[in-house]
């Protein structure tokens, strides 16, 4: 067990809470009105239940066990993504290189090696990989692959090894809490920014913001869910970073925005391929990238703006 | 003995890798029989397709599924052989024009395992082939459908375990893989229709997914 602040035991029993209350809604609900279908709900908070508490542990936990964890959800959503897109045969050992790089940019992270974890997939990756399909000498695809294959990793490794550096900045970057309160504060209000972002669109959506990449985004549930987010965010600030209220609304702007991007272009993939759900794997909630569209783009903004004003 | 084993090496080795390493989209899981006698017919991509099936099946049969394998192959060696027979508990076949005497039935030893009411594991294709690519059926099945006409033939199409470990490969790369469970059929025909039914089968399940090129 790590020596982690109470602030940060209080969010995992504000998460689980909400979640109890979201069960108790749903189960009242269903006995009220029997004729209406729930089942896609309670499979929906049903895998809400497994995330959370996978989540919870990992994080209380020890260190290694947290990145660790933070591999497998990257590994899980590189494996993903490799299966839905076209791939060649002849790049078999190409993507056995790609997996690899997942637990070296998580062993990166876990030698605390800042300047390592930033350049080793952008730089080294990048340049190692079209090398190594070279030396493997199949020329027929060669742009479509190598230019598939690093996205996908920036997208499921790069972008979300964030979430794990913030783990271990040093304690001084947020005395409150440390990491772990950073991680909470960042993955909580990105998902709760989903959610708030469907809720007011399905409540008052009228206008389309992207209709061709995803018509059921609407203005109404961009502008109210990112507000959503910012209020809770500034709620949550004093307890888990080390924001003022003004660096906190930036925050927080950042990920209500940020998650829509990151949302509508997992969608742009998604749509790309003609596929509605990226995979099956979270019931109610498709596959791994369906779930973690948002924090592919909230992750690497959210750390770097922490990062800049106090490590 | 080779009991016990065969559990400890499924349950420690195979569940973890497939599993964790590889993952499962299986539609109509409930197809599967619960108990023998049973045939699955299965497309055959990798050498991975047995294990997957044994895997996916009730774990306490377990020791009674029998993947039918090819002799001069897996018996080649000994160390091969004993984990093919101990092990994978295989059903060896002679292919055309192996050892096999004239005039003895081919199927003989698939036909007791089905009268000691095992599961059997027939790929309709004899062999892995090209990987992701659905070859002409050999007549075998038709056959084994026809002498068991009682016995439910189940045809399972799978997709993935090619990319992940295709023939001539020893290092398996990750991919999510599709098993698709289709509706048992009976041997009510003569072979060649039932081969021809089951092939119709087949291919409209593999028509089900959508598969990303792989080439």
């Amino acid at each position: 067990m790590k020596d982690l602040h109470p602030h940060v035991f209080a969010a995992l029993a504000g998460i689980f809470g909400i979640l109890v209350l979201a069960t108790l809604v749903v189960w009242l609900v269903g006995r009220a009105r029997p004729s209406l279908d729930l089942g896609e709900m309670r499979a929906r908070i049903k895998s809400w239940w497994v995330m959370a508490a996978a989540f919870a542990l990992a994080l209380v936990l020890t260190r290694k066990i947290s990145l660790a964890f933070f591999a497998f959800v990257s590994f899980l959503a590189l494996k993903e993504y490799l299966s839905l897109i076209p791939t060649r045969r002849a790049d078999r050992h190409v993507l056995l290189l790609a997996y690899l790089s997942i637990p070296i940019q998580y062993l990166w992270i876990g030698m605390e090696w800042y300047g390592m974890f930033i350049v080793f997939i952008p730089v080294y990756v990048f340049l190692l990989l079209p090398m190594r399909m070279v030396l493997i000498g199949e020329t027929a695809g060669f742009l479509r692959s190598a230019g598939t294959l690093h996205w996908g990793l920036m997208v499921t490794v790069f972008s979300i090894s964030h979430v794990a550096y913030l783990l271990v900045l040093p304690q001084r970057v947020n005395p409150l809490g440390g990491g772990a309160a950073l991680v909470l504060y960042l993955v909580f209000l990105t998902q709760a920014n989903d959610v708030a972002q469907f809720l007011w669109g399905k409540s008052l959506g009228r206008h389309r913001v992207v209709p061709t990449v995803s018509p059921n985004k609407t203005w109404e549930g961009l502008l109210g869910g990112a507000g959503t987010t910012v209020l809770l965010g500034l709620l949550l600030a004093r307890w888990l970073t080390p924001f003022n209220l003004r660096e906190a609304a930036a925050a927080t702007l950042i990920i209500g925005f940020g998650g829509f991007i990151g949302d509508i272009v997992i969608s742009a993939l998604k749509r790309d391929l003609g596929i509605k759900d990226s995979g099956i794997l979270l019931p109610g909630h498709g596959g791994i990238l369906d779930r973690i569209d948002s924090l592919t783009y909230t992750a690497p903004l959210f750390f770097h703006y922490t990062y800049y004003l106090h490590a | 003995m080779s009991r016990v084993l065969q559990a400890l090496f499924f349950w420690l080795v195979v569940r973890p890798f497939l599993l964790v390493g590889i993952g499962f989209n299986v539609r109509h899981r409930e197809r599967l029989p619960v108990a023998g006698p049973a045939i699955l017919a299965p497309n055959h991509n990798s050498h991975l397709d047995a294990v997957v099936l044994m895997t996916l099946l009730p774990a306490r049969q377990l020791h009674r599924i029998r993947p039918v394998a090819a002799a001069d192959y897996f018996l080649r060696n000994r160390v091969l052989a004993w984990f093919a027979r101990a092990i994978m508990g295989i059903i060896p076949i002679e292919r055309r024009g192996g050892g096999r005497e004239a005039g003895a039935d081919p199927l003989a030893a698939v036909s007791q395992a089905l009268e000691r009411g095992e599961i059997v594991i027939l790929f309709p294709e004899g062999t892995r082939g090209e990987p992701e690519q659905l070859a002409a059926f050999k007549s075998g099945i038709g056959h084994l459908a026809r002498r068991y006409p009682r016995v439910p033939v189940i045809p399972v199409f799978m997709h993935g375990l090619g990319k992940t470990l295709p023939r001539g490969s020893l290092v398996p790369v990750p991919f999510f893989c599709d098993v698709f469970v289709g509706e048992a059929l009976y041997g009510l025909e003569d072979h060649k229709a039932f081969v021809e039914r089951l092939t119709g089968r087949m291919q409209a399940m593999a028509g089900e997914g959508r598969f990303p090129v792989w080439a």
